[in-house]
């Protein structure tokens, strides 16, 4: 999975499909699905140490580093928190550390999602977002160590 | 409050819920676009306009520090702050208005116990029981007093039902025990624990006890000189009144034997360098500048659930639980976790292969505010093997067409989850 496209191209492209929603029942139902579609995590991921502190729900998150490019896979026992995951993923997912370290995520706000879930919740998504970036920054690091 | 809700508390008959909840101003808002419904009662209760009221009267007519103004202000102040002393006193019947100590909340008052009792008498090998269903505030400060003292914590435990096994209880009793400190009614649960036996047999023993009242204290009938427990804590918060208030009952000689816990402010007589000797009780145990507004706005919180009487809340209260009860249970995949005889109006639940956190963020965007998660009742959640429950907790303002939109909502957010 090799994404060509900077990242706030991807962005873009997510708020303008949130637009098209009406109601927040129809992005949760939409963000759901995306969560059911999610491709599950392999059972040896899903331990202590890849897990993201912060959120209510379990999350784990691993990332690969190969040909200068991250990608990233991750799961949560939670369906809403797959879906957002698997936004999180499509947006930063095969691009260099400089272009993840750099991005602002400004789409989880314009997409609504920050002032609609409670606070303890987009507190677990940055939560995300945070350990997403700490992956490109050690993967960045070894770079310059090679 | 409205006269007919006044008539109908005298009567002793069905509350006016209608006119209750006038008596609420939060209940009027919108949530998400929708009028919201309250069922987060048991992690904090929502407030009657003479709370607000007394809070907005404290800070425009009587502000000044208490106990030490020789003013009309501080005068004033210091009334209105001791009057909350007198109606937590009659509120659980402790026989001396001393007994009760100010805290912050029902968390610093067993911290306060545990520091001040726990630290001067547990020794090496002696035991502390506490059972397994008890909030993290009952569960942590023993542990540290414990481990500094080389105690030993022991817990009853907890039945498939959520009730606490009382013959492994007895058989945990022994001359090593010290404290038995249990909680009267489950948050995560709603189970209302025998406390009243349960302190017997401690004595029996030669054990103190330790009543957490936190979520008893709004529903159940307290008498703390019938119970017979050492001590009692409580929450203003979660019994219509403002946060930062609480208050530990404890029995006058077991407080004046106590060494102090924080110092400083209120709590000394007379200090020199070489020396300081205490305030007598119950300001010994209240240093500092207390949340004066907010006890002062703790009294009208009493006051008004007295004018409603206990048992009309109960009765009503009971009518939401069983209403929730008998209609959840018509929804396929749903599990009631605590289903104890005794129960107050906590509904605890789990659906089939849902995660309670997205039932929650669901609910929520239809305005029905639940709680989910491990109710700070982690070691709970584990007996049941479980990470955490869907919590509807239900007060006295609440109507059963707000339990038929949470049956909606969730039904609606299970179509969409499973
Ligand atoms: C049973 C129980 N004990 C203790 C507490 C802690 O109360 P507070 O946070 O007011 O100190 C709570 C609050 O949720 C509770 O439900």
């Amino acid at each position: 999975m090799s994404e060509t496209r900077p990242i706030s191209e991807i962005e873009e492209e997510i708020i303008e499909e949130f637009a098209l929603f009406d109601s927040w029942d129809d992005k949760y139902e939409y963000i759901i699905d995306l969560g059911k579609k999610l491709q599950p995590l392999d059972a040896v991921h899903k331990k202590d140490a890849n897990k993201v502190k912060g959120c209510q729900s379990t999350v784990w998150l691993v990332a690969d580093y190969k040909n200068g490019k991250v990608t990233y896979q991750a799961e949560s026992d939670a369906v809403i928190v797959k879906g957002l995951i698997s936004m999180l993923i499509r947006v930063l997912s095969g691009h260099t550390p400089d272009e993840i370290l750099d991005a602002d995520m400004d789409f989880i706000n314009k997409i609504g999602m920050t002032s609609h879930l409670a606070q303890t919740r987009s507190n677990g998504l940055r939560a995300m977002v945070k350990q997403m970036k700490h992956y490109a920054l050690a993967f960045k690091s070894l770079k310059f160590d090679v | 409050m409205s006269n007919e809700t006044m008539t109908a508390a005298k009567d002793n008959k069905t509350l006016d819920i209608a006119a209750i909840r006038e008596d609420f101003p939060i209940l009027r808002r919108q949530v998400k676009g929708h009028p919201l419904v309250y069922f987060d009662n048991a992690a904090t209760s929502q407030k009657p306009r003479e709370v607000i009221d007394a809070l907005v009267y404290y800070y425009t007519h009587l502000n000044a520090n208490v106990h030490r103004g020789i003013h009309s202000l501080a005068e004033e102040a210091t009334a209105a702050f001791e009057a909350t002393r007198d109606a937590i006193r009659a509120f659980i019947n402790a026989a001396h208005r001393e007994e009760i100590i100010y805290t912050k909340g029902t968390t610093e008052g067993i911290n306060l116990v545990a520091y001040t009792w726990g630290r001067k008498n547990l020794k090496a090998g002696d035991e502390v029981i506490i059972s397994g269903m008890e909030h993290h505030s009952n569960i942590v400060p023993w542990q540290i007093v414990c481990e500094e003292q080389k105690a030993v914590l022991k817990v009853i435990p907890v039945n498939d039902q959520g009730e606490l096994i009382l013959d492994e209880y007895a058989k945990l009793l022994s001359e090593k025990t010290k404290m038995v400190a249990v909680v009267h009614v489950s948050n995560a649960l709603g189970t209302v624990n025998p406390v009243k036996e349960i302190i017997r047999q401690a004595h029996d023993k030669g054990a103190l006890t330790l009543i957490d009242g936190a979520q008893s204290s709004l529903h159940l009938d307290i008498d703390v000189q019938d119970l017979d427990c050492d001590f009692f804590v409580l929450s203003a918060h979660k019994m219509l009144g403002p946060t930062g208030a609480g208050a530990l009952y404890g029995k006058k000689e077991l407080l004046e034997a106590m060494p102090v816990f924080l110092g400083g402010g209120e709590m000394i007589k007379e200090v020199t360098f070489e020396k300081t000797t205490y305030n007598e009780l119950p300001y010994k145990f209240e240093a500092g500048t207390p949340n004066i507004a907010d006890f002062v706005a703790f009294k009208p919180a009493i006051d008004y659930i007295n004018r409603l009487g206990k048992a009309n809340i109960r009765r009503h209260e009971e009518e939401l639980l069983d209403y929730a009860t008998w209609n959840i249970k018509e929804i396929p995949g749903v599990k009631i976790i605590g289903e104890a005889r005794e129960k107050a109006s906590v509904l605890s639940f789990v659906i089939d292969g849902v995660h309670p956190q997205d039932v929650g963020i669901l609910l929520d965007n239809k305005g029905i505010a639940v709680r989910t998660g491990h109710h700070c009742a982690e070691p709970l959640m584990n007996r049941f093997c479980i990470p955490g429950t869907i919590r509807a907790s239900f007060a006295v303002y609440n109507t059963t067409e707000e339990i038929d939109r949470l049956m909606d909502g969730l039904k609606k957010a299970i179509k969409l989850l499973a």
